[in-house]
């Protein structure tokens, strides 16, 4: 492998890379957003003791 | 697609089993100060929606707490058994999210290498999910009187958002005047201050909030201190498993 393949390798890959932790990201605050924060009040009711002891914003 | 893959899987071990372990210490730290705080309710503060007032409060002021109370009846689990699966689902299920978060935040720091790591990553992540929105919000007990539903969340969020970049800046950038435009990225929300309710007070015997607020907190800092170690093990398993001298997911 020349070196011009390898560094063009190594620049997707870092791309690659952000793109592929931003989704995680993204993935954990929808995740902690809907259970956390939801209005919907079925939401709301079934996660109630649990925002209550974790301390998100509750009624 | 390999660090995806890796990423989520690391955060589900590790979510699963914080998320278990939180379940059991709120069944026995948080719920029962939930459960007391619940039958102060319709003693002169507004209603609930868990059906806990008794057949007498029924009538008008059921109705008016229900409009106030913003529930309109909805569905809600029925005390006991169902009540309990659901806080278990809502912890695993947020507990993978915190995860998938600690992982996205800690791999683009260059990975968390080893379970004593993970710890310290625990710790991080206790400061800015508890810690600081605490301060200004802490954890409250149903019937305690609240500001707008919405201002709290957005300052919740705003907070917890500047705590993470603050400490992101001390720790990741090696000068003094980051340091400093950390700290005050830290300071400010509270400069600002959290929405407070117009009065604080509640029908709530003496004790039984602060009682509340130590529990909550305690069990949130062992919840992360477990859920960060958790996140090592399992990455230095998927690196020595991998095989190789990768020090990286991808």
């Amino acid at each position: 492998m020349n070196t011009a393949a390898s560094s063009l390798a190594t620049a997707t890959s870092s791309a690659s890379r952000a793109v592929q932790l931003g989704a995680v990201a993204l993935l954990g605050l929808f995740v902690v957003g809907f259970v956390g924060f939801s209005h919907a009040e079925i939401v709301h009711n079934a996660g109630h003791d649990y925002r209550h002891s974790m301390a998100f914003p509750c009624h | 697609m390999n660090l995806f893959r890796n990423a989520v899987f690391a955060a589900a071990i590790a979510g699963l089993f914080a998320g278990l372990v939180m379940t059991a210490m709120q069944t026995f730290a948080t719920v029962p100060l939930i459960l007391q705080a619940e039958t102060f309710e319709g003693a002169g503060m507004s209603g609930h929606h868990h059906g806990t007032a008794t057949a007498a409060t029924a009538g008008a002021q059921d109705e008016a707490a229900a409009a106030e109370d913003h529930d309109g009846g909805a569905w809600a689990p029925a005390d006991g058994f169902e009540r309990f699966a659901f806080t278990a689902l809502a912890n695993i299920v947020t507990g993978i999210g915190f995860a998938l978060l600690l992982v996205a935040a800690s791999e683009f720091a260059g990975g968390i290498a080893g379970w004593r790591q993970g710890v310290f990553w625990g710790f991080a992540g206790f400061a800015v999910f508890t810690l600081a929105p605490g301060l200004g919000l802490p954890p409250e007990l149903p019937t305690m009187p609240t500001a707008d539903l919405m201002d709290r969340q957005v300052w919740w969020i705003a907070t917890v958002a500047a705590t993470a970049a603050g400490l992101a800046l001390i720790a990741f950038r090696g000068s003094v005047v980051f340091s400093l435009v950390g700290v005050a990225l830290i300071v400010t929300p509270h400069l600002i201050g959290a929405p407070q309710p117009a009065s604080h007070e509640s029908p709530l015997p003496d004790g039984l909030h602060h009682q509340f607020v130590v529990a909550a907190t305690v069990t949130s800092l062992i919840f992360w201190v477990l859920l960060g170690g958790m996140v090592g093990m399992v990455r230095q398993h998927l690196l020595a498993t991998a095989g190789g001298p990768s020090k990286s997911f991808a």
